[in-house]
Formats: structure tokens, C-alpha cells, sequence
């Protein structure tokens, strides 16, 4: 203990510490002796015998370092780190919100284009049903006009026709006696000689009657 | 034996003397040295605040890993505030983190050895419980002012029940700074004890031969197992002294239960 005490206070003569080393020197009797000769070595410890987490030689040096170090830790916290951090999520908060609210309009930009694009389809639509079937109308109406028209002139064509058979007919039938005598003289005179032309006739008119 | 002695690991040693009053010599007057104590508790705060503000100074919107530890601090820290104290219990945010890194990264740094471990000195963890203790007084009478004692006073107790109520109340609120720190304290201290004597064992039985060598695998499994259990100690304890400081904030904030 000697040596302990010896060694720590040869540098410097302090009141505290030799107020210490009594007390010291009860407690840490043998067993650590030989510890403190070695760790005196490293120098300046603060070995007065006590545990050292109960060597209240070292508080005021604990203290002040600690009130520096924790005081500069809440300083660079409170007003660097903290709020950057806090920055940086509400930033990003306010650009995934900002996105959401544009995808959104961007959704309701296309729902009203999709209406758009369908009320414009079923109007084109109805339109070219419109157009289609007034074509049709009307192509249909030009065709019965044609075909009336073409109607009227066959059935104009027919009835022309029709009256110049009955005509040709009529006429046909008016020459058979006079073609059928012509005949019948011809025929008589080669077989018999000549006839006189109105026994013929009448022989004719006499056959066709019966 | 300097290598076994469990309690050598907590001995202050003076890089830079610095000595106030005195005759003017070293060892004289008060002593404010920079310790090893002082070098890792400076160690400490330039972990925190160099990884903190480097990792986010890019400050970008979709988040690399090491901001992503940032921002999850910060989430992690700032959730445990606002469930316990509320959201007026923010401004004590800064606060808050700044005690559960500084401990938290205190601990880890005493699980590297040969490194000194600030958080297992009593006057350390005592002045940090006292800071909290102290906001939580000054803060909850400037904010209450005489209301602030109903905090003794639990609503819906009965009258007659209050004198004894009240005086359980205020020691259990007076006993808060020594029962914060001391559960710190004592944790560390105890676990790097522990640890040193397991390792120590290790040591003193592989000196003893053969069978000392086989039988040290004992005292090793468990220095390992105990590291391990070391590092959950270091960053649960950070974690309780956090969400305590919270709670007695809490106090100060809304002081009737």
C-alpha cells in the first residue's frame, strides 16, 4: 500500500488523496496491491483505493465532459439531424401525397375522356345510322321510281304490242278466203283446167262456212 | 493480473490533465481532466452526429440504407415519445434521442474491449436521470404551476385515503432520478463484470494445463453466450431509459392521471 500511495503522490502531493489512502488502504488490503503496481504504470489514474465508479475524485472531470459531449450531441440533434431528418419524411410525405392527388385527377382526366370518346362514339354512331338509313331510303325510293317508270313503259309497250297482234290478226284473218280461193283456183285449174274465179269463191265461202 | 482484474475496466485514467485551483501542480485542486472516460463519451456523440448528419445530407426522397437507418431512428424514437407523452410531448423529441443514442451507442462501444464504457459510472447515468428528473420539475410547474402537484394527488382516490397516498407518491416520484440511474448503472456495471470474470476464468484455467484447457471451454461458452446477452442488455437498457423518460415527461405534460 505503501508503494501505492508512494507512487501517486510522488508527482504530486495532494490533500485529498492522502485524505484517501486511509481508507483506501483498509479496503484493498492485499489482494489488488500488485494490480495497482502494475496500472500505475499507465499513470495519472485516479487510484485512490476506491471502486473505481464510486471515486467521487473523478465526478467533477465525469461531469464536466459530460455536460460538453451531451450538451453538443442536443445541440447538433435539436438543430442539424432532427430537423433534416423531419425535412426529409415530410417531404416525402408531401410529394407521395402531391402524386396520389395527381394520379388521381390524372384517373378522372381519363374516366372523362373515356366518356367523352363513348357519348362521341354513340353520337357517330346514331349519325351514320341516320345517314345510312336515309341512303337507304332514298335509293329505295329511286328504285320504285325506276322501276314504276319502267313498269308503266313495259306495260305501255305491251298493250302497243298487244293491239297490233289483234290488228295483224284481224288482217290475217280477212286474206284466209281470198288466199284460201287463190289457192283452191290454183289448185282446181292444174287439175282440171280453168275455173272461173267466183264459183271459186264461192265454193270457199261455201267450205269455210261449214 | 491486470488482465483478470474485473474491476480494472472501470478505472478513469487523465490523457490531458486539466486541473482547476489547487497549488497549480498535477493532482491538485479540481479535477476536470479528459479522461478515457471523457474520450468516448466524445467518441460516442461523433458516432451519432457524424453518421446522422453525413447519411442525410443528401437528403433524398427515395432512401439509401445508411439513411434509411437514420429515418428509422428517428421514426423509432419519435413513435416512443408521442405514444407515452402525446403529441405536445414532441418537444422534448430532441431530448429524448439525444439520451437514447448517447446510451445506447455508450453501450455498444463498452462491448468492444479494451474500450471504456461511460454508461458504468454512477455519476454519469445519475447526471443524465437528474437532467430528466429536473426538466420534468421546472417543465411541469412553468407549464402547471400549482397543478403540477396533483401529480401526487391520484383522482378518484378518496380523501381520507390521501395522506398516505400522497406521501407514496411523492417518494415513488422522488426515488425516479436514482431508480433510473442505478438500474443503468447497475446493468452495465454488472454485465461487464460478469464478463470479465468469465473471460478471466478462461484465462486462469488454460494456465492450469491440459484438463485446465479442456475445462476453460466452459467459462468460454458462456463468455460468449454472455456477449451476447450483453449487447441485448446495452440496447434494452437504452431502450427503458428512453421510454421511462417519456413516461415521467408524460408527467410533466398532462400531471393528473
Amino acid at each position: 500500500m505503501v508503494t501505492q500511495v508512494y507512487a501517486q503522490e510522488a508527482a504530486a502531493p495532494a490533500v485529498e488523496h492522502v485524505d484517501a489512502a486511509p481508507g483506501a488502504a483498509d479496503i484493498h488490503a492485499d489482494p489488488t496491491a500488485d494490480t495497482h503496481a502494475t496500472t500505475e504504470a499507465h499513470g495519472g489514474e485516479h487510484d485512490s483505493g476506491v471502486f473505481p465508479p464510486f471515486d467521487p475524485a473523478t465526478f467533477p472531470s465525469q461531469l464536466l465532459w459530460l455536460a460538453i459531449t451531451f450538451g453538443l450531441l442536443y445541440v447538433l440533434m435539436s438543430k442539424v439531424a432532427l430537423p433534416r431528418i423531419g425535412s426529409i419524411l415530410e417531404n416525402r410525405k408531401s410529394i407521395v401525397d402531391a402524386d396520389l392527388a395527381a394520379a388521381d385527377a390524372s384517373r378522372q382526366k381519363t374516366d372523362a375522356a373515356i366518356a367523352a370518346y363513348e357519348a362521341a362514339l354513340a353520337d357517330a354512331r346514331s349519325k351514320a345510322q341516320g345517314i345510312a338509313n336515309e341512303t337507304r331510303e332514298k335509293i329505295q325510293a329511286d328504285l320504285a321510281a325506276k322501276r314504276s317508270a319502267v313498269e308503266t313503259d313495259l306495260t305501255a309497250k305491251v298493250t302497243e304490242a298487244e293491239t297490233r297482234i289483234a290488228a295483224t290478226k284481224r288482217d290475217a284473218l280477212t286474206h284466209v278466203d281470198e288466199i284460201a280461193t287463190e289457192t283452191a283456183q290454183t289448185v282446181v285449174g292444174q287439175i282440171i283446167g280453168d275455173v272461173s274465179a267466183d264459183s271459186v269463191r264461192a265454193a270457199v265461202a261455201k267450205a269455210s262456212k261449214e | 493480473m491486470a488482465g483478470t482484474d474485473p474491476i480494472h475496466q472501470f478505472v478513469i485514467q487523465d490523457m490531458f490533465p486539466i486541473h482547476l485551483g489547487g497549488d497549480g501542480t498535477a493532482g491538485s485542486g479540481l479535477n476536470i481532466s479528459f479522461t478515457n472516460s471523457s474520450l468516448f463519451m466524445v467518441a460516442t456523440v461523433a458516432v451519432i452526429s457524424l453518421y446522422l448528419i453525413l447519411t442525410t445530407s443528401a437528403k433524398r426522397v427515395v432512401p439509401g440504407r445508411a439513411q434509411l437507418v437514420s429515418e428509422l431512428l428517428y421514426g423509432f424514437v419519435a413513435n416512443m415519445v408521442r405514444s407515452a407523452a402525446g403529441t405536445s410531448g414532441m418537444v422534448f423529441f430532441p431530448l429524448v434521442f439525444s439520451l437514447f443514442t448517447f446510451i445506447f451507442v455508450a453501450n455498444m462501444f463498452g462491448m468492444v474491449p479494451y474500450f471504456f464504457t461511460v454508461t458504468s459510472h454512477i455519476i454519469v447515468t445519475f447526471a443524465l436521470s437528474m437532467l430528466v428528473f429536473l426538466t420534468v420539475v421546472i417543465y411541469g410547474f412553468l407549464k402547471n404551476g400549482p397543478k403540477f402537484l396533483k401529480l401526487f394527488v391520484p383522482s378518484g382516490v378518496p380523501g381520507y385515503i390521501l395522506p398516505i397516498v400522497a406521501p407514496i407518491e411523492f417518494i415513488s416520484f422522488m426515488s425516479r432520478p436514482i431508480s433510473l440511474s442505478v438500474r443503468l448503472f447497475g446493468n452495465i456495471l454488472a454485465g461487464h463484470i460478469t464478463l470479465k470474470v468469465f473471460t478471466g476464468f478462461i484465462v486462469t484455467m488454460s494456465s492450469l494445463g491440459f484438463l485446465g484447457i479442456l475445462g476453460s471451454a466452459l467459462p468460454m461458452i458462456m463468455a460468449i453466450a454472455l456477449t451476447g446477452l450483453e449487447f441485448l442488455v446495452g440496447s434494452v437498457q437504452a431502450y427503458v431509459f428512453a421510454v421511462l423518460t417519456c413516461m415521467y415527461l408524460n408527467d410533466a405534460i398532462h400531471p393528473s392521471h
